[in-house]
């Protein structure tokens, strides 16, 4: 674990000091010419903050990935592909926040997608690659409307530049039909509601650290990205937004609900991060046509939203993780007891809710509060309808989980796995972050009032390029530097179903 | 592009919406071409596209070869199910 944490610090601290370096309400910008090529990048408030978020997640998840290992039931040879594809996913996530051009966020969105599902197959189960299977068509699908969107911008408005294509580009018929196919793209690698078919299966069989790194960041990259493109292209078009905030509120609605009704504690958590994703798509409508003040607010709710769920959705799954590690269960009926012997990782998931349900002093408060304010001065009041149902359902679910975990009368004798070191205090910690987000909110809130883009001074230019650079070599060599674990004993008792049958299968499949 | 789109939605066999894909693909890349010229942007973005067209499909292949080695399943849904 030493080496890991050792040379993942640096990362936030690198970018804490060009936040630092940022003038006020302004950005750094610049473009890179390959080959020919004009590849362009700008680095605001917002795509530091994101950055930072990243970093913090992506440390997280590797250092929980290390106690992870001693599962009697990961093979050492399964994991060895997860510290590569962990640095992939780190660098594809970087060049997302600070692209600036169609052909970059293509590379990178690719990259990010392809990573993600060479991480989810890694567990290795019939089950684990059938969910991968259908996580990569739609993604490929995905990858596939987005690129005839952007051919079809490039054919209309011959830019590729964001900078320029928001320029150029009017709100006709030929941009409303590439930014359709574009957000149909997005939409279904962001798992947004009626796209969210795939979601679900893939958690149920992935790893945990992987689960708590695709819930918090990677479904999260492809809502920034329509966000982006959706207030340079068509910042005025109401009707389409509200379409988006539709399905948003649907998203609210059904994740809640099945998240309400499922069986497993990880379907619980998959469900939930549905939810969430919902009340990201409520910035469409209260972005397009509202006032500059309601604008402001939803604009701050948002990324408050985004980063308070990033942090608490990946410290639930740790959590949810480690109960059933520990009990050797995963539905909710058989956690009952858990309450007396892990403490600690129920408390974790209490703290994690708290945010999630939008209780003070959470991020999740403060950010519901802004959503609330935006729509209620804006006079769209079915959008505030759907935050209190939202925060109903959440408390529903979240209760239900608490309430089995608590009981301990029908409690049934069995053994309790220790934890491995250290991964019960990972997500404790992004748990407690999430809620601290909260009290603290003014800082990034006034990172993120945007201004002008100025070119950027050579060192921070060439701190970010390393530090982008750097996320995709140091995780995979700190992964191989990694001593070998002490495997914990096999479990025998009654919760022993579900450990894996992962010998023999030869070789995983790579990206 | 439409007879890949088709052959996507209908087919239920993995080999055959993989294909199903790569006709697609191919459609949206000429279309591409034609669309915006040969610029060396739409060279890039081509040459991206068929990069991950390639990774996807031989991914794809190689996990179509395990589900039916594991339990002979070659479309997704059908044998046992995945998940309660």
């Amino acid at each position: 674990m030493l080496p890991l944490l050792l040379v993942g610090v640096p990362l936030p601290l690198t970018t804490l000091w060009l936040l630092s370096r940022l003038p006020a309400g302004g950005a750094f910008a610049g473009s890179w010419a390959p080959g020919g090529l004009s590849l362009h990048w700008r680095l605001d408030g917002l795509a530091g903050l994101l950055l930072l978020l990243t970093q913090l997640v992506l440390l997280a998840s590797a250092t929980y990935a290390v106690g992870h290992r001693r599962d009697a039931a990961l093979t050492e040879r399964a994991f060895a592909g997860f510290w590569p594809l962990l640095g992939g996913l780190a660098a594809a996530l970087g060049v997302i926040w600070v692209a600036a051009d169609l052909l970059t966020l293509y590379l990178a969105l690719e990259l990010m997608g392809l990573t993600a599902v060479g991480m989810m197959l890694l567990p290795g189960k019939p089950e684990a690659l059938a969910a991968g299977m259908r996580y990569l068509l739609y993604a490929l699908v995905g990858s596939l409307a987005w690129l005839l969107g952007v051919a079809l911008l490039l054919g209309a408005w011959g830019a590729l530049s964001l900078a320029e294509l928001g320029s150029v580009a009017r709100p006709d018929a030929a941009t409303r039909i590439a930014m359709a196919l574009l957000a149909a793209g997005l939409l279904l690698k962001a798992a947004i509601f009626p796209l969210h078919g795939w979601l679900v299966p893939v958690h149920a069989s992935a790893w945990t650290p992987v689960s708590a790194l695709h819930g918090a960041l990677v479904v999260k990259a492809s809502f920034f990205i329509l966000l982006l493109l959706w207030r340079l292209l068509l910042p005025e078009v109401v009707v389409a937004a509200w379409g988006l905030g539709l399905l948003g509120a649907g998203a609210v609605l059904w994740g809640g609900l099945q998240a309400w009704r499922a069986d497993t504690l990880k379907q619980v958590v998959s469900w939930s991060t549905l939810g969430q994703l919902g009340y990201l798509m409520l910035a469409f409508p209260l972005l397009a046509g509202a006032s500059a003040s309601v604008a402001a607010l939803a604009w701050q709710a948002t990324w408050l939203q985004l980063a308070g769920h990033a942090l608490a959705k990946a410290a639930m799954f740790m959590a949810a993780g480690n109960l059933m590690f520990s009990t050797g269960a995963s539905r909710l009926e058989e956690l009952a007891g858990a309450s007396r012997r892990l403490p600690l990782a129920l408390m974790t998931f209490g703290i994690a809710a708290v945010t999630l349900m939008g209780l003070p002093p959470s991020a999740g408060f403060t950010a519901k509060w802004l959503l609330l304010q935006a729509s209620l001065t804006s006079g769209q009041w079915l959008w505030a309808a759907v935050l209190a149902l939202g925060t109903l359902l959440t408390a529903a679910y979240v209760f239900r989980a608490l309430r089995r975990s608590l009981s301990w009368r029908e409690a049934p004798r069995r053994e309790f796995q220790a934890l491995p070191r250290g991964t019960d205090l990972v997500p404790l910690l992004l748990a407690l972050a999430a809620v601290g987000l909260g009290l603290v909110a003014e800082w990034p809130l006034g990172l993120l009032r945007g201004g002008h883009a100025m070119s950027a001074a050579f060192f921070p230019v060439a701190t970010l390029a390393t530090s982008l650079l750097a996320a995709a070599i140091i995780f995979p060599a700190a992964g191989a530097c990694l001593p070998r674990p002490h495997r914990t004993q096999p479990r025998c008792g009654p919760g022993q179903a579900g450990s894996g049958g992962l010998d023999g299968l030869g070789a995983q499949p790579g990206s | 592009m439409t007879l890949g789109l088709w052959a996507f939605a209908h087919h239920l066999h993995l080999l055959r919406r993989l294909l199903a894909f790569n006709v697609l693909g191919s459609g949206i890349f000429l279309l591409l071409a034609g669309l915006a010229g040969t610029a060396r942007e739409v060279q890039g973005l081509i040459l991206v596209g068929l990069v991950v067209a390639l990774v996807g499909s031989v991914l794809g292949a190689v996990l179509l070869r395990r589900l039916h080695a594991l339990d002979g399943r070659v479309t997704l849904g059908d044998g046992p199910e995945a998940s309660p």
